[in-house]
């Protein structure tokens, strides 16, 4: 008996070894598709597969922008499922643990628990004048975290009273699998949705510049590429890194100053409980507006302008497009690095010469991240509706506290005459 | 080749279940634990039977954990917030040192710093976020705390990412999946071990009472649901846990609500336990001063008339935060336990007795430490959600932090809301 644990301990622990690749995935190209391209040799229909795929998922994109805020948060959150479930399934393949009790169920569960969660958080924030005039809506917000934590206890207890005696070890592996994706997955989306309130902006560059470094480092890779650049993913060159890089900036700013024009991409996003839809118009803040900028003496003699009208938007655009280039594509390595950990060669079937969605928004991972946290520490403190949410949440005479502080403070600073009643 | 992968392919559909073969864990013999009792306790109790020997051996470490405790709440904040720290830092080395042996992966490159690491990186963005808010005045004084602090989050973030890119670069060929196992391996840990203990610091903030109550009200519902269970257990409860009975359980969770109440009223007395902890600029030091809040103040209350009669007085003198121990004492004695459920759980899966071997006659840190889980993060939410709304200094300091455009107008919301709940005339004040 002793031995057999043993062993089954040591397989379980075996390095990698060759193993066989999983088979390819069941060949999910239209019928369209494939009679158009009945002609051409195996290698050039990939090609163009991926060509009218990634087309086809651009145009998607575009329209749904057009579409509107909404739409937007509605197109998140539908991938963000998708990619949870893609995850988790792969954690069922992987310890062939499909028929756990409950744990399908549970899986879904803590999805919706931690999704509860943050959507009172951080979107109950922007709707605050909806919220102030329906009383169920007022009490859901007052407790909600006390109502979030209560409904993640349930699935708690129930996990713990689901361990059955024979696959315990099967049983925490899952529930961990499914934490860590939440913590990935979760996170991300809400954070993208949280951009997108600050402005459009803010999640168009930043998802764009991810794509083109994706296009262009594989442009430049395809055809400069010698250089390997890691061994993860063997098909990377130093060529297509440097490249994407520099192409990305170029695009990046360009494209900043094209959206920075519109107040559709450039405002917040505010709920409007009077029409009930979401606008976007505001007084453009200071970095959507043109400002003269001297060229350094060294780009003088290179460019022959001295000065130049840009946006200051344009500076950050080259931060967020660094980060995509550099940092991006480690999120991409680490897909890479998961896939052979556990032999996969795509996350799912669902886009046909693309894989899952997954497969497409692995380098997204830490872009949302990196925007969120350069937002709160670069452009604006913290959210100004959410502060005022809580300000209405205290005692009437710890308000009346603040008010005079806040009062004193404004007066101080000139931003309040004090003769005025206003 | 081909046999190679059946013989895989066999050994992942087995561990999909665990083999017949395995038992519970006390079937197959683990590894005694090396007895680390000292020498002094073993002599003394050299005469008497090893069942006997022990019950002293855990009833003393029991009593001098608790005597422990007490000093170091003597102490003050200070202290306390150190021991804290250093408990959770045993308790991430325990859990990961069981990844380790689970997976015979000590030797995986640049692990071990990499753990420490992240344990590092989490921690420094926990205690920036909680020393800006609570030292706020400290932080603005002094200039590279200030600037540590504005951009907190960014520096946070940042050292984070510096780990995962190494975590990356240093995936290496044969070892993918065991890397990628301990690397989440690691950030559950993190989750379940860090966020708690910075919670508790938290709860301390608030005040002392708030610390000690729910984990004295922990211990006195392990302590107790022992003895019920020793002298009357008879039904089991739970097949994960088999030395557990429904009379622990039940008694165990009536004698703690009493224990709460009781701790409670002699504790408010004292400004010592119900103030939040405060620093001190002037003397850089912590304090508990403050004008106790309606929460310790005594109150008079009517006794329901179902219990008028078994008690016999018509209204007894309580302080309100005594009807909040009861809901804290009921959280520790019902739902407190599913987290030993999920530990001893967990110790099957991965087939260890204990934690650790660092207290003798218990086991590690973790294993005192079990029922903790869930209950730090439940004060945490009962304090946000029932006891107080926000930090008004708190929201102040935030407000500074805006746009003048965003101040005037979240001033002018305010001022419209108090004009409409009568607070403030049409006229200004002072």
């Amino acid at each position: 008996e002793v031995y057999l644990e043993e062993r089954l301990h040591e397989l379980d622990l075996r390095s990698d070894s060759d193993v066989p690749d999983v088979p390819p995935p069941t060949d999910s190209t239209p019928e369209i598709l494939k009679r158009a391209l009945s002609g051409l040799s195996a290698r050039w229909k990939n090609w163009w597969i991926r060509g009218i795929l990634t087309l086809a998922m651009i145009s998607v994109f575009f329209l749904i922008i057009y579409l509107g805020s909404f739409m937007l948060m509605l197109l998140v959150l539908s991938i963000q499922v998708k990619c949870y479930h893609e995850i988790i399934t792969i954690g069922y393949r992987v310890y062939h643990s499909y028929d756990l009790p409950w744990f399908r169920s549970l899986s879904w569960y803590f999805l919706l628990c931690v999704n509860y969660f943050f959507y009172g958080e951080t979107v109950a924030d922007y709707f605050a004048t909806f919220v102030q005039r329906r009383e169920q809506l007022q009490f859901l917000i007052r407790y909600h975290r006390f109502i979030s934590f209560a409904l993640y206890l349930t699935g708690f207890c129930m996990f713990v009273l689901s361990l059955v005696k024979k696959h315990y070890r099967l049983q925490f592996y899952m529930f961990a699998w499914t934490h860590v994706t939440l913590l990935i997955t979760v996170t991300q989306s809400h954070l993208v949705i949280q951009n997108l309130f600050e402005g459009m902006i803010w999640f168009l560059v930043p998802i764009s510049s991810v794509i083109c470094n994706d296009i262009t480092a594989y442009i430049f890779g395809f055809f400069f590429g010698r250089t390997p650049l890691i061994k993860l993913s063997p098909k990377k060159t130093w060529e297509g890194f440097i490249g994407g890089f520099f192409s990305t900036v170029v695009f990046g700013f360009i494209f900043s100053y094209f959206l920075a024009q519109h107040q559709y991409f450039v405002c917040p996003v505010e709920y409007n409980s009077e029409t009930n839809r979401f606008v976007t118009e505001c007084e453009p803040s200071e970095l959507f507006q043109m400002k003269k900028y001297s060229v350094p003496p060294l780009l003088q003699a290179v460019l022959g302008w001295e000065t130049v009208n840009m946006y200051p938007f344009q500076m950050h655009s080259i931060a967020l497009s660094t980060f995509a280039s550099l940092i991006g594509p480690f999120g991409g390595f680490f897909a890479s690095g998961f896939k052979r950990a556990f032999k996969i060669k795509d996350f799912a079937d669902t886009i046909p010469g693309h894989g899952g969605i997954m497969d497409r928004f692995d380098c997204q991972y830490l872009m949302a991240t990196f925007v969120h946290v350069y937002i709160t520490s670069f452009i604006r403190g913290p959210n100004p509706s959410k502060l005022l949410k809580q300000l209405l949440i205290l005692q009437p005479e710890q308000q009346l506290s603040v008010y005079k502080t806040l009062k004193s403070h404004l007066v101080e600073k000139g931003i309040l005459q004090p003769s005025l009643r206003g | 080749n081909l046999q190679e992968s059946e013989s895989e392919n066999k050994l992942d559909a087995e561990t999909a279940s665990d083999s017949e073969s395995r038992s519970e864990f006390g079937g197959s013999a683990p590894v005694p634990t090396s007895d680390d009792t000292p020498e002094v306790l073993n002599r003394a109790l050299s005469n008497l039977s090893s069942r006997w020997k022990n019950w002293w051996v855990r009833g003393i470490l029991t009593l001098a954990m608790i005597t422990f405790f007490f000093i170091i709440i003597y102490l003050g904040p200070m202290v306390l917030m150190t021991i804290v720290m250093c408990v959770q830092i045993k308790c991430f080395h325990e859990i990961i040192t069981i990844g380790y042996n689970v997976y015979h992966s000590y030797d995986l490159p640049w692990f071990r710093t990499l753990s420490w690491y992240f344990l590092l990186c989490v921690n420094y963005f926990f205690y920036g976020e909680t020393v800006t808010d609570y030292f706020f005045t400290l932080v603005q004084r002094e200039e590279p705390l200030r600037i540590l602090s504005k951009y907190h989050r960014f520096i946070s973030f940042t050292l984070y990412l510096t780990g995962f890119c190494m975590f990356v670069l240093s995936l290496v060929k044969k070892h993918y999946r065991l890397q990628f196992y301990m690397f989440g391996w690691t950030h559950v840990t993190l989750l379940i071990v860090v966020t708690q203990s910075h919670l508790i610091i938290h709860n301390l903030f608030e005040g002392m009472i708030w610390f000690i109550v729910p984990i004295s009200c922990v211990i006195c519902n392990d302590i107790m649901a022992y003895m019920f269970g020793f002298f009357f257990g008879r039904t089991p409860l739970i097949k994960l846990s088999p030395k557990k009975t429904w009379e622990g359980f039940i008694g165990g969770f009536f004698a703690t609500v009493l224990f709460g109440l009781l701790l409670s009223y002699v504790m408010s007395g004292y400004r010592c336990f119900t103030c939040p902890v405060e620093f001190n600029n002037d003397t850089n030091s912590f304090t508990v001063d403050c004008e106790p809040s309606e929460l310790f103040q005594l109150q008079e209350y009517n006794i329901p008339l179902v219990l008028q009669s078994v008690v016999g007085w018509k209204t007894v003198q309580m302080y309100p935060f005594q009807i909040h121990s009861i809901a804290l004492s009921t959280f520790a004695s019902l739902i407190g336990p599913f987290g030993g459920f999920f530990a001893s759980g967990f110790k099957r899966a991965f087939k260890i007795k204990d934690f650790a071997n660092t207290i003798p006659g218990h086991g590690g840190i973790m294993d005192r430490f079990d029922c903790q889980y869930l209950m730090a993060t439940f004060v945490n939410v009962y304090i946000a959600s029932f006891i107080r709304g926000p930090n008004p200094s708190k929201l102040i300091q935030q407000f500074l932090t805006l746009r003048p455009d965003q101040q005037l107008h979240i001033f002018n919301t305010l001022k419209a809301h108090l004009v409409d709940k009568g607070m403030l005339g049409s006229l200004e004040d002072a």
